[in-house]
């Protein structure tokens, strides 16, 4: 007998083992909300199947009666448009800030106490003066995910340039490398991949700030139909927008792991 | 022709002294190997010729000029390891230094230079034996394939010197033969000084024209940073054997232990 941390599943019963936490999760809930409507067929806390698709198909295919609008779309695309504006930002921030913090000493004395003291500002702390300055328009809600995305992008990124060993740096120089040209040539392309680590760790944050900004002050979002359905008690929306959220936080995800992968065959860890 | 003059150098870092009173004169096309103890500022040296690191008092003079203060491509350097660049292929770690020196903006050659560029790499990479890896990453390379390919990167952009610091330190004891043939060879053809520090007693005379031994002249039991080293024996070495009388207390002196902090190549920044 082999012990346990010699012991692989095959490629089957990892797939299996992989699904299995899911299989149970939808189970636990099928259960419940049988139990449930079984003594009241009224009840709104675990929604049947049949109801989450009702509701679903209404949502995704049929025109809202007020608006006119598909409202399971114009919520998803108000949502994206808002996140990816924001992260390309901070991703450009990052790469910038981070690139120059890293390699010229007077930027990274100059603004490293002063990024790692913003970085420390809990960002929904600062929403309410977010909506006072920049209104409740688009800008408020793609500047709170920046603020609270960018300045941890930056000092991440800074810190990678720093891990580079210094013999690069030099030999660089020995090469005839400027500063611009280190940057160019050198550290630039090594950043690449680091920086979608850094977009992929700090997506988790920017869904989470956005949802926020949506809940406080919008007229159409992902966040805003969740938060604006809780008033009905409304799961049967609620739980698909959540899984849907998930869902789209899931791919992006993936496809930058993906486009890493595949850009950056030599950063692959070996 | 490159002339390389130290006159009365000595360095000191706060409550050390690492290096004093070293005298030296090096002519042109020489092979200079440098033995001594380990921390007895034969690293150091090195790095002051780099440029990363400047002298306390004393001068240090190419073609009677002062050194630049910062690393320049009159200098190549060759690392023990960590000094090819992961991101680009064999080939374009070989073009970097023709890029950057060819293309101050972009950094980066175009259209008939490139081409022109690439022909001159693809010479170098058959004499280095790496033709076959020409588009391979380093990490896919061996150690011994990534110190040829860090050697040729360097002598690609003809330096008037190249410093290498321990270069075969990290390899394999059965391919440093191929290794110090390419040395040669490329110390033939290019015609630059060579500095080169090693632990081997027997590489600095099989390669050196000039072999230079760092040890400390006097030593306080109670303070050991009070004195620093200097260079103690200065030998030429040109149509020497191996076994040259001074090989002993040379061997006694690469070999002693000295109870002294080790300093490190680039300290913490």
């Amino acid at each position: 007998m082999r012990r346990l941390v010699n012991r692989h599943p095959t490629k089957g019963s990892a797939l299996f083992l992989a699904v299995l936490p899911f299989i149970l999760l939808i189970s636990a809930y099928l259960a419940g909300s049988n139990a449930r409507l079984a003594t009241n067929p009224g009840d709104k806390l675990l929604p049947s199947p049949a109801t989450l698709a009702h509701t679903m198909h209404q949502y995704v295919f049929e025109e809202d009666e007020r608006s006119g609008d598909i409202l399971f779309w114009t919520d998803t695309s108000a949502s994206l448009k808002r996140i990816v504006i924001a992260l390309a930002i901070s991703a450009t921030l990052g790469v910038a800030l981070g690139l120059t913090m890293g390699v010229i000493p007077y930027v990274r004395v100059t603004l490293t106490a002063f990024i790692a003291a913003i970085s420390l500002i809990p960002p929904l702390a600062l929403l309410p003066i977010l909506f006072i300055v920049a209104g409740l328009g688009e800008l408020a809600k793609v500047l709170l995910i920046i603020i609270g995305v960018a300045p941890i992008m930056v000092r991440d990124l800074a810190l990678r340039v720093a891990e580079l060993p210094p013999e690069q740096i030099i030999k660089a120089q020995t090469l005839g490398a400027s500063t611009w040209q280190l940057m160019l040539r050198i550290v630039m392309p090594q950043l690449w991949p680091r920086l979608i680590d850094a977009l992929r760790l700090s997506l988790g944050s920017a869904w989470l700030f956005l949802i926020a900004a949506e809940a406080i002050a919008s007229t159409e979002g992902l966040g805003y139909r969740i938060f604006l359905v809780r008033r009905y008690l409304a799961m049967d929306v609620i739980l698909p927008y959540v899984a849907w959220i998930t869902l789209l936080a899931f791919t992006m995800d993936a496809l930058l792991r993906l486009v890493r992968a595949k850009a950056f065959a030599w950063a692959r860890p070996s | 022709m490159t002339q390389i003059t130290v006159k009365r150098l000595w360095k000191e870092f706060e409550n050390q002294v690492v290096l004093e009173n070293v005298n030296l004169h090096v002519g042109d096309h020489e092979f200079v190997t440098i033995v001594g103890a380990s921390g007895c500022g034969k690293t150091t040296f090195l790095r002051m010729l780099l440029g990363v690191e400047s002298p306390t008092r004393g001068e240090l003079l190419i073609d009677s000029r002062p050194l630049a203060p910062e690393p320049g491509p009159d200098r190549g350097i060759v690392f023990q390891r960590y000094a090819l660049f992961p991101h680009l292929t064999v080939l374009d770690n070989l073009l970097l230094g023709l890029d950057l020196q060819g293309s101050r903006v972009l950094g980066r050659l175009g259209g008939l230079r490139r081409h022109e560029a690439i022909a001159k790499a693809d010479a170098l990479l058959e004499a280095i034996g790496l033709t076959a890896s020409r588009n391979k990453y380093p990490a896919q390379l061996s150690g011994g394939m990534q110190q040829r390919l860090s050697i040729a990167q360097s002598v690609i952009c003809e330096p008037k010197i190249l410093l290498l610091d321990e270069p075969f330190g990290a390899l394999d004891p059965g391919i440093t033969g191929d290794m110090h043939e390419l040395i040669l060879k490329l110390w033939n053809t290019h015609k630059m000084t060579i500095f080169m520090v090693t632990h081997d007693l027997k590489e600095s005379f099989q390669l050196g024209t000039r072999l230079l031994v760092f040890d400390r002249l006097r030593v306080d039991p109670q303070a050991q940073d009070r004195y620093g080293a200097t260079i103690t024996y200065n030998i030429p070495l040109k149509g020497r054997r191996i076994d040259y009388p001074l090989l002993e207390p040379i061997k006694e002196i690469v070999h002693a232990t000295r109870e002294v902090k080790m300093p490190v190549f680039f300290p913490p920044r």
